[in-house]
């Protein structure tokens, strides 16, 4: 292994996923690739030297020298207004990565899996369905996606074509589209008991979203009875922005 | 309910600058309540003007990590071990 | 340098000459912290004064806000390189704290409910130089931001002025605190730009 560098990254690609959230694509010469699930540390510094420096998550698996960041404007932040608002795509920032060996989905992998995302915890997750895909993998893959609304979907498109062996729900908290039968509320036990796993299946579970969300799903996920080693979690904290 | 902390995971990168194996999946034991599990599942405050991870199980101090230009200071006082995996 | 991000301004303003070397300005007010956020209620808060000699003064939280409060304007610097001007507050200096204090120690130890500790020299918190501060903007103190009662140093980088303050030990030898014992200067003059051991 190595230790980490930070290394310059051109913008080569910049689309809106929703209203307030983009996918960003760089190019970062010498990337030495990285596993599904894992984040990277942004840098951006101003002409004076000020810098200002967040982590973002990995939204899709290694491709050459291409990292792909899905990042949600953070009203009255520094880095997100900057990286969808103002940046085009040929300017550049520093990348250091890839980051973290704890909350990662590796390819060869057997147990079926739960993955369990609150609003932008969604990215990194979908790293894992996205490696999934591209390895061929037929491990079976379940998601449950918590969300405000419906026009705060991520990657709506991709998620609503088939992927054989892969389920999927939808919860929504604030307000679901009509039709759907489960009202708007927060991530309950009866959500997690029918969109996962039983917990005799020995899934690995990943939870991702903010810190209050990962709480509750993960300590309903232990009331369901799994395994505390099986359940991988990762926080969105208060220092976003 | 506050959020007011990350957890693990955001140890990764300022920790990777240091050490050559990833820190975070290794296997921490708490100096005060001898709770163990991974760095990842760490609570931790920060990243200014310090990173500070506390133990989930007692809240205490686990590890500290200071960065200035040029050096950087990693307490770890808080921590009797780390098991972590080497490759062979 | 790293490589610069063409447009990126960060959220600051312009300098002026109040700005020690290396800080920015800003308007809101950032919030720092390195643990949970203690929640104290009046009838359980108590700020002590413990001297070199083990005597022990001490306040309740009604006799400690019966005491006569100053309001003081002053500019705050955080070590992370903010600094906000024109702060206002209200508190109880030092100096009306440690009237009865009898003391030869030269340094104190502040420590906080929660745990945090931070060091600097007696002489410092003397003589106009620093309040407990319970009021903040007209507001009461807000928790995040120290409340019920916080410290102020406002000549020192703002880690000195302990949040959830709890009591100070006079001591004679030097403690170094939280954040003193974790590569940053024992002292923290912003004008003299003491961020980290050794500045």
């Amino acid at each position: 292994m190595r230790r980490l560098v930070w290394r310059p990254a051109e913008l080569v690609e910049s689309v809106a996923e929703t209203a307030v959230a983009r996918t960003l694509r760089f190019r970062v010469p010498g990337w030495p690739g990285h596993l599904a699930g894992q984040h990277v540390d942004v840098r951006l510094t101003a002409d004076d030297g000020y810098t200002a420096q967040r982590s973002y998550s990995i939204a899709a698996p290694a491709d050459g020298d291409l990292v792909e960041l899905t990042v949600e404007t953070v009203p009255d932040g520094e880095v997100s207004p900057y990286l969808n608002e103002v940046m085009q795509v040929g300017d550049q920032v520093e990348i250091r990565g890839p980051v973290g060996g704890w909350f990662v989905w590796r390819t060869e992998s057997k147990a079926p899996v739960l993955l369990v995302g609150g609003g932008s915890g969604i990215v990194p997750l979908m790293a894992m369905i996205r490696a999934r895909r591209l390895a061929g993998s037929r491990v079976p893959f379940r998601l449950i996606y918590s969300l405000r609304d419906p026009e705060r979907r991520y990657y709506a498109e991709e998620l609503r074509r088939p992927d054989p062996g892969l389920d999927l729900t939808y919860l929504y908290t604030r307000s679901a589209p009509d039709g759907l039968s489960r009202p708007a509320g927060r991530i309950m036990l009866d959500d997690l008991a029918e969109g996962g796993w039983p917990a005799s299946f020995e899934p690995d579970c990943y939870v991702c979203g903010p810190t209050a969300f990962v709480e509750s799903a993960a300590d309903l996920l232990l009331a369901l009875g799994h395994a505390p080693e099986r359940i991988r979690t990762e926080r969105f904290g208060p220092t976003g922005g | 309910m506050t959020a007011e902390h990350l957890d693990g995971n955001a140890l990764a990168g300022p920790l990777g600058e240091i050490f050559a194996v990833d820190v975070t999946s290794a296997t921490g034991r708490c100096a005060s309540c001898g709770l163990t599990g991974p760095v990842a599942s760490l609570r931790v405050y920060g990243p200014d003007p310090g990173l500070v991870a506390r133990c989930p199980g007692c809240e205490e101090v686990v590890l500290r990590l200071v960065r200035a230009p040029g050096t950087a200071w990693l307490d770890l006082r808080g921590t009797v071990s780390l098991r972590m995996n080497v490759p062979d | 340098m790293g490589i610069i991000s063409r447009g990126f301004q960060g959220k600051r303003r312009d300098a002026g000459d109040r700005l020690p070397p290396g800080q920015y300005l800003v308007e809101d007010f950032p919030v720092l912290s390195a643990g949970p956020t203690p929640r104290i209620p009046p009838d359980r808060w108590e700020f002590t004064i413990d001297t070199e000699a083990e005597q022990t003064h001490r306040w309740s939280w009604e006799e400690f806000m019966a005491l006569p409060s100053e309001t003081p304007t002053v500019d705050i610097h955080c070590v992370t390189k903010w600094t906000k001007l024109d702060t206002t507050w209200e508190g109880v200096s030092l100096d009306v704290l440690f009237e009865d204090v009898e003391t030869a120690a030269e340094y104190a130890l502040v420590h906080s409910y929660g745990g945090y500790t931070t060091n600097l020299p007696l002489e410092d918190l003397l003589d106009g130089k620093a309040w407990i501060a319970h009021r903040f903007d007209g507001e009461e103190l807000e928790p995040r931001h120290g409340g019920p009662a916080r410290l102020i140093v406002p000549h020192l980088y703002f880690w000195k002025s302990a949040k959830w303050v709890r009591g100070i030990r006079l001591l004679n030898e030097d403690w170094p605190g939280f954040w003193e014992t974790a590569g940053y200067n024992n002292y923290g003059d912003p004008w003299r730009e003491q961020r980290y051991e050794g500045d």
